[in-house]
């Protein structure tokens, strides 16, 4: 019999390797800084740093299904939570929670009190439309890409911008069915 | 009792990156230019002295009149100079320790190009009310 899901990461926080959070957090921020002078458009640098996290999130997944020994979500709502609770806490330390769910369970807002990545940043006044942690809503995307999700992931809050919390929205568009690439008679 | 007091942030490359007036005495019409006039004149002290000693704070350095100069020097060689009339070392010392924290939280800033203006609202008020703390 399997091990029972985790219901929270701290476990697998634990056990995994770690590096120092000045060191994470002034290395996001030089790759942000190098960002910003390289594209200059702001504009440029979210939609970047978007790709970059749909680059990691669709390798992550399968670090965290490796890892994590979860079972199969039977819903959305499963799947927001098993991101909030073991996902985050696993890969940043922080435990998010799930809010603000839609009428028929397909929208919801992960809300992050904590965010390793921005301690130390003010956003000067010519970065005012950066979206700071972009690379993380990228990361969520990517992620339930690989697990036949289709999501939207935006940001509703950021402290950076004078809120009091982290708020992201994640919209499922639709659930890819699982195709298998050969026909039955082959 | 009213003071005057004078704090600017000079930058590695002689580049002012921070100034404010903390002083509670009236404000005087030619009293910016000059409090900035003896600053400047002061930079040359604080170059020789910077090197005699491993002590960041350099106590005061310089006077004109009844205003002194006191001098912080970081290990990046940035100076914090603080332009004043009171007698109070413990307290500037204190002042500039505690302004030195703030000026590292600036500096870890990614976004923040170090040797440049530092314009966060944040810092001016932090820095305001230490000034009020301490001077």
């Amino acid at each position: 019999m399997p091990p029972a899901a985790p219901r929270s990461g701290d476990a697998i926080f634990a056990s995994v390797e770690r590096v120092n959070a000045e060191l994470f957090t002034l290395t996001y921020g030089a790759i942000v800084r190098q960002l910003l002078t390289d594209l200059e458009e702001v504009e440029e640098v979210n939609k970047q740093l978007d790709q970059m996290g749909y680059n990691i999130g669709i390798r992550l997944i399968d670090e965290f299904l490796a890892k994590s020994n979860v079972s199969r979500c039977v819903d959305f709502k499963e799947t927001a939570e098993m991101i909030a609770k073991v996902g985050f806490k696993m890969f940043l330390g922080v435990t998010a929670s799930v809010m603000n769910w839609d009428a028929d369970g397909t929208c919801c807002s992960i809300v992050l009190e904590d965010n390793p990545l921005v301690d130390f940043v003010e956003l000067p006044d010519t970065c005012q439309g950066l979206y700071y942690c972009n690379i993380l809503s990228g990361v969520i995307r990517g992620a339930l890409e690989m697990v036949a999700m289709k999501t939207e992931v935006t940001w509703i809050r950021d402290m950076l911008r004078g809120d009091d919390a982290y708020e992201l929205q994640v919209k499922l568009l639709k659930q890819v069915p699982e195709e298998y690439p050969y026909k039955d008679d082959e | 009792m009213t003071s005057t007091a004078c704090f600017i942030i000079v930058s590695r490359n002689d580049i002012p990156i921070y100034e404010a007036e903390v002083g509670s005495a009236a404000k005087r019409e030619d009293a910016a230019q000059l409090h900035q006039f003896v600053l400047h004149a002061a930079l040359d002290i604080v170059q020789d002295l910077a090197w005699t000693t491993s002590a960041m704070f350099l106590k005061a350095i310089d006077r004109f009149n009844d205003l002194v100069v006191s001098v912080y020097v970081t290990a990046g060689h940035t100076r914090f100079m603080l332009l004043h009339d009171s007698r109070n070392e413990d307290g500037i010392k204190s002042f500039f320790q505690e302004v030195h924290e703030l000026y590292i939280k600036i500096l870890l800033n990614p976004l923040y190009l170090p040797g440049s203006r530092i314009t966060s609202s944040h810092f001016d008020t932090k820095v305001r009310a230490l000034a009020r703390k301490y001077l």
